[in-house]
């Protein structure tokens, strides 16, 4: 991407220190990038790896135990280190802009949205009326349907997603040349994040404007930016045209990334995921070599002790020693397809769950928000139910409903090994409540930051398997070895772990019991995707060995593929699809399931094609009349869509879905769509990295 | 677009309004229901304190009758309350004399005591604590708070015998006593309530610092702090527009609570200082058993008190939109 | 954001051992000047409440009438009393009752609130509206003129005073207590204990409890500052402890009424020991916030 002769940002041998504990400690490393007029320059990086920093340092606004170590910043040429307060000032009201990761934070809570907005104009020179026309303007340009509305509003009173619009608006409203982007859509739902991006996208072209995107997204990164660099340990590994890099990547760092990811079809047979072996070297703790070169599968002595240069491969550039043969680092895990799992017996019933409903605020007339609504399921023993809904869809609630920890509305029916389960916790059997557990999705929350690591395991032993003594401290010593957590983990307190790690905790604690059906309640959701696979590995692994059902709770499609037999789609507390896994994620799908498959496609997908959704989730409070899907449905045939709630109808044996139209039609509706779905599963993942 | 929304807007501020004054008027009526409860415990027989160990049973009882105190509790609790609406606050054992103009007078002394005592302490402590925040972990700002925290946690009456020898005695500036000369004007009378007010002033600027302080470096620290600063916005303008608002929130709450401590406070300084207010006469009542007296005085106190906190959160949901409207629209 | 980022960067697969966290508290302690210079101070009045009979030129109680109101000299450095007696020697074990007495009432406060708070904040439901109601009700009548109120119905003693100080700063205890663990038993660990079929009492106490120790000492160092704000209040308007103990409130209300006739020295050096250890205790509870606000 030599074509733009300027560069709009320059971050030159770009050094960054925090102080942490009276020593400075590097978090970016001589980081040098450019950013050409109009280009959109993707930075990713799993957490720790300097991107916010980078961003921060670019509009100089570190936290007050940061300071810049060494190299410079240059907008335009100027040297943003060197400006005195008021040239700052005024290149930040004028050249550069920013959009935050939380934009429910990023807005003052307490000023209406069209004051905030106009204000931009205001520095501007404008007067205060036209300011307000302006920032009217704006609001209409990130596409909010009613802005006069929001302009008299608050912050708390807009979703997510509006308040990133607002955010965008106001990032955009000077005109700015380069605007940096930092994990924009983090937090977002999946189908709300799509149009956000594609809001960027559209806006980058009007507005022909340079972009700093930052995020920990490969797949968010692939789909805005031109280029793309890979940051880890604060230092650049790679960086490249965003095609080239995820295609023919030349850092074995970019090359394990890319392989964590459960993308492409993948499903638990056809092997485990690939895993990045050890941990993120600490602030400032890399010594003389490669900062990646412990987690290496090529490392040599040679990787220890010399620093790979910068090397240039005709526009793409990799700090790595052994550049040309990065895609040959080794696998982590076998991937050949497990045949002795094959084919599966005929599998008996473990959990039936038949016309749950879960209505909070419930009051004589019926009113209240019905947060799970008739969801009936069934889960086999050794199989896993993928549940899949953005926020709002009442995959937690049903998670605590079917544990006993919320109480269901009358009527429903929970049975266990053909038992029918009380409706609270403390009035089942101790058999099942032992057979019956949970892995949470936040081990912080989950794990008391009171007790060692070894007496969280040992009291779920002692409460649920019975255990005393040598005989606990035996079963203790295999659990934590089945979860691999070595002696020395146990004597801590979990707060001293990684996430990773805590939720290793988690996972044996709820195995302590030896249970038939474990819910995992997105359990890797707040996981780095080099962690997020090994913890899949190791729930894949616990399952085969013990015949384990799990129902696992995840937005991230790609996971849930790769992990259920079964997959379970909710809306608004409604089951919209229900199905084998291949079955729902081949077609045809209900309307929603189409969109969330078009909202979270892979690395490299086309973008024509897809289908967005509209407007904001409703609210459970108030849901729509007819189909729950109507408001928002790509799809929507009449009238008949809003007055009559569809039945659940089976397309294929097994395979149900919640719309009016017909199954065929459905499947020729979608069957244009270019499927990323239909991409052949590879056991030899080389095919798909490999070819460039 | 305004006009369609305001009725929806009124309805929840109002909303929002009855919901406080039911909760104020819950924690009055359990509020008078305990002091009258207190009241009962005392030890001894009223008609026995009043006629002393030496008058015949007969008088004691036909005297304790004449006062209603041989009637169930819960009828001389509704008589009391019903009383105090109207009110009639019962008549002073000490005095022989209706409660009520001793109470009104001396909760008039005691709020032009009070008066004083804010307005000088309220600017100068927001101020003390907007500056410590701006200059966080520098001199100036471990002078106030470490200032304000040794000034705060000082009981009344050590810091007013040092400001009196010092002000009083020594220097002879300020007069030591709170009795101003009949007739006095007012800033005769606010010469001699100057002395007086300093103790509460220490006590409170401590306080109101401090939350001024936490505040502003919560606002400073935030996230919308740090939107505004890039968008260009004149530091001014965002320390003006954009923190002041959200910082000084809190405070609102800690000033309105502080009246409570302010009126404890009150009962040490009238004493010390011999100002007839509030505090004085709920003191001498204490002193002599004067029960009437006593009770009634407390639950003005507490009436006060429970007011000023309604206040502040009413102040509150004016400034914080989010506490105004309700959630998501 | 960047703070997160900078904390997932230093952490480490396996950092210290789980009992150096109490260790680390009490270093952070034994590092901050405020801590120990406050500690200090109360050390030094502990002493003097122990061993101060022994050190001190003479009797307190001891009236010398021929030589009252003396001012400070070589013989009585704080000058004498209006009955004759040494202010010195006075000052210096002054501080027995109020050592005795506040901690106590403190004490109390700190375990009736905690109960309370740990009930109403895990029950919660009606049991916590009724509780939290009747707390905030005795909260709006300031803490002395509750203690004067009671104080007039139990009669003056140290036994009453500790009661009443307890009682009514038990309030303001339970009510930290009861948003922590309200805080705390919305956290997942709580769900997963339930899913182990354990006690309620297990879950407040193994716990929960564990979780919220770190406010209760907190809420209660702070505390003992007012308690000890209180009691000298409540012996300065009579309600305290009382004569012939040479408690420092107690002096100065005996002798604040001759300030006008310039004996300075009656009151001062009581005034400058409460405020001594008043600023003493709140020094002290500075640096216990600040050193479980560090972890």
């Amino acid at each position: 991407m030599n074509g733009n002769a300027e560069n709009v940002l320059e971050l030159d041998d770009l050094s960054v220190a925090y102080r942490v504990g009276g020593t400075d400690r590097l978090v970016l490393r001589n980081v040098s990038l450019r950013i050409g007029r109009g280009e959109a320059y993707g930075l990713v990086g799993e957490s720790g790896c300097g991107k916010s920093t980078a961003a921060l340092s670019v509009v100089r606004y570190l936290p007050r135990n940061g300071s810049v170590a060494g190299g410079h910043v240059r907008l335009d040429g100027k040297d943003i280190m060197g400006l005195d307060r008021e040239e700052l000032r005024r290149v930040r009201a004028e050249d550069l802009s920013m959009v935050y990761q939380d934009p429910a934070k990023a807005l003052n809570p307490s000023i209406p949205i069209g004051r905030q907005l106009a204000e931009v104009f205001e520095i501007g020179g404008a007067s205060a009326k036209e300011a307000r026309s302006r920032a009217y303007e704006m609001l209409e340009k990130v596409q909010i349907s009613d802005p006069a509305r929001v302009m008299g509003g608050y912050p708390h009173q807009l979703s997510g997603g509006m308040q990133q619009r607002v955010g965008i608006a106001m990032a955009l409203a000077s005109d700015p040349k380069m605007l940096i982007l930092d994990e924009p859509t983090t937090g977002l739902d999946a189908t709300v994040e799509a149009e956000v991006l594609d809001l960027i996208g559209h806006l980058r072209r009007e507005f022909s404007i340079s972009i700093l995107f930052i995020s920990h997204n490969l797949a968010v990164v692939s789909r805005v930016c031109d280029r793309v660099g890979v940051l880890y340990a604060g230092m650049l590994v790679e960086e490249g045209p965003t095609d080239r890099v995820f295609r023919n990547p030349r850092h074995p760092y970019t090359v394990a990334l890319l392989r964590c990811l459960p993308g492409g079809g993948r499903r638990k047979s056809s092997g485990g995921l690939d895993t990045i072996p050890g941990f993120l070297p600490g602030l400032g703790a890399i010594g003389e070599g490669c900062a990646f070169a412990d987690r290496c599968g090529l490392a040599t002595e040679r990787c220890r002790t010399e620093r790979p240069p910068l090397h240039d491969l005709d526009g793409q550039m990799s700090r790595c020693h052994f550049h040309d043969r990065a895609q040959s680092l080794p696998h982590t895990t076998r991937h050949a397809p497990d045949e002795s799992r094959e084919p599966p017996a005929p599998r008996r019933p473990v959990l039936r769950v038949q016309g749950l409903n879960k209505t909070y605020g419930r009051d004589r007339a019926g009113g209240g928000v019905a947060a799970v609504k008739d969801l009936s399921l069934e889960l086999k023993a050794g199989q896993t139910l993928g549940l899949v809904g953005e926020s709002g869809s009442g995959k937690t609630t049903f998670a605590r409903t079917l544990l006993g920890l919320i109480e269901p509305d009358e009527g429903g029916r929970i049975e266990l090994d053909g038992k029918e389960l009380a409706e609270r916790v403390g009035d089942r059997s101790f058999e099942q409540t032992k057979s019956l557990q949970i892995i949470f999705q936040n081990p912080d929350s989950a794990l008391n930051r009171s007790h060692s690591v070894r007496g969280l395991i040992g009291r779920a032993l002692r409460q649920l398997g019975g255990l005393r003594g040598a005989a606990m401290d035996r079963r203790l010593k295999e659990l934590a070895g089945s979860v691999r957590l070595t002696d020395h983990h146990l004597s801590v307190s979990p707060r001293q772990l990684s996430g990773g790690l805590k939720q290793r905790v988690a996972i044996a604690r709820a195995f302590a019991g030896d249970p038939s059906v474990v819910v995992c309640d997105e359990p890797t959701s707040a996981l780095d995707v080099s962690v997020q696979a090994a913890i899949l590995n190791l729930l894949v692994e616990l399952q085969s060995e013990r015949d384990v059902s799990y129902i696992f709770i995840s937005h991230d499609l790609g996971v849930v593929r790769y992990l259920s037999d079964n997959v379970l789609v909710l809306y608004l507390g409604r089951v919209m699809e229900y199905g084998p896994s291949e079955e729902v994620f081949s077609g045809p799908h209900h309307p929603y399931t189409e969109a969330l498959l078009s909202a979270a496609s892979d690395i490299g997908d086309a973008e024509d094609g897809r289908i967005r959704l509209e407007g904001e989730i409703p609210s459970a409070a108030a849901p729509p009349s007819g189909c729950a899907f109507h408001t928002r449905c790509p799809r929507r045939i009449g009238s008949i869509c809003d007055e009559l709630d569809p039945p659940l109808k089976e397309a294929q044996s097994g395979h149900a879905i919640r719309c009016h139209i017909p199954a065929d039609e459905l499947a020729a509706l979608q069957v244009q769509r270019p499927s990323t779905l239909s991409r052949p599963v590879s056991a030899e993942r080389r095919d798909d990295n490999g070819r460039p | 677009m305004r006009g369609r929304r305001t009725p929806a807007r009124v309805i929840v501020i109002s909303a929002f309004i009855l919901k406080r004054l039911a909760l104020s008027l819950v924690t009055l009526v359990l509020l008078s229901a305990i002091v009258f409860c207190v009241g009962q415990v005392l030890p001894g027989s009223v008609g026995r304190l009043l006629l002393g160990p030496f008058a015949d049973h007969e008088a004691v009882e036909a005297l304790n009758a004449s006062l209603g105190l041989d009637r169930p509790l819960l009828v001389q609790y509704a008589d009391w309350i019903w009383g105090f609406l109207r009110g009639d606050m019962g008549r002073s054992y000490m005095y022989e004399a209706p409660v009520q103009p001793f109470i009104v007078e001396a909760l008039g002394n005691s709020l032009k005591l009070a008066a004083v005592a804010f307005v000088i302490v309220v600017p100068t402590a927001i101020l003390g604590g907007v500056v410590a925040a701006l200059n966080h972990n520098k001199p100036i700002d471990r002078i106030i708070s470490i200032g304000g925290l040794t000034m705060t946690v000082l009981p009344e009456f050590v810091t007013g015998i040092i400001l009196i020898l010092v002000f009083g005695v020594w220097l002879k500036w300020l007069p030591i006593s709170a009795a101003w000369p009949d007739g006095a004007g007012g800033f005769t009378q606010i010469h001699y309530l100057i002395l007086p007010a300093m103790p509460l002033i220490l006590v409170l600027f401590g306080y109101i610092a401090r939350m001024a302080r936490s505040g502003m470096i919560e606002a400073l620290e935030s996230d919308w702090t740090r939107t505004a600063v890039l968008k260009g916005l004149r530091w001014r303008t965002v320390i003006w527009r954009h923190v002041l608002r959200n910082a000084l929130l809190p405070t609102i709450t800690v000033i309105a609570t502080q009246t409570g401590y302010l009126i404890g406070g009150l009962v040490v300084v009238e004493t010390l200082f011999r100002y007839q207010g509030i505090g004085l006469l709920v003191f001498t009542a204490a002193k002599g058993k004067d029960i009437p007296m006593l009770l009634a005085g407390i639950l003005v106190i507490g009436i006060v008190y429970t007011l000023a906190t309604l206040i502040a959160d009413l102040l509150c949901a004016v400034f914080d939109p989010r506490i105004r409207l309700g959630g998501r629209q | 954001m960047t703070a997160a980022e900078v904390k997932t960067g230093i952490d480490r697969p396996v950092a210290r051992p789980r009992h150096d966290r109490v260790r680390l508290v009490l270093r952070t302690l034994s590092r901050s000047g405020v801590f120990l210079s406050g500690f200090a101070i109360i050390l030094f009045w502990v002493c003097c409440a122990l061993f101060g009979n022994y050190l001190v030129p003479y009797d307190p109680l001891a009236s010398d009438i021929i030589n009252a109101l003396v001012p400070p000299s070589s013989a009585h450095w704080f000058g004498t009393d209006q009955l004759g007696r040494d202010v010195f020697s006075r000052v210096i074990v002054g501080s027995r009752d109020i050592l005795v007495v506040a901690p106590a009432a403190t004490l109390l406060a700190t375990v009736i609130g905690s109960a309370l708070g740990l009930c109403t904040g895990y029950f919660r439901g009606f049991v916590d509206d009724v509780v939290s109601r009747l707390m905030e009700a005795v909260m709006a009548i300031p803490g002395v003129i509750l203690a004067l109120l009671a104080i007039v119905s139990l009669g003056t003693s140290k036994v009453a005073v500790i009661v009443v100080i307890g009682l009514s700063f038990a309030p303001n205890i339970a009510r930290t207590v009861r948003s922590a663990v309200m805080q705390e038993r919305e956290l997942d660990y709580v769900a997963a204990a339930h899913l182990r079929r354990e006690s309620a009492v297990h879950v407040m106490f193994v716990e929960i409890l564990p979780n919220v120790i770190p406010p209760i000492l907190v809420e209660s160092t702070v505390r003992l500052g007012y308690a000890i704000f209180a009691v000298a209040t409540l012996s300065f308007i009579g309600f305290g402890i009382q004569p012939p103990s040479p408690d420092w409130g107690l002096s100065i209300s005996t002798n604040y009424g001759m300030i006008n006739g310039g004996f300075w020295w009656t009151v001062l050096f009581d005034a400058l020991a409460i405020a001594s250890v008043v600023i003493a205790v709140n020094l002290v509870a500075d640096g216990v916030q600040g050193a479980f606000n560090e972890r």
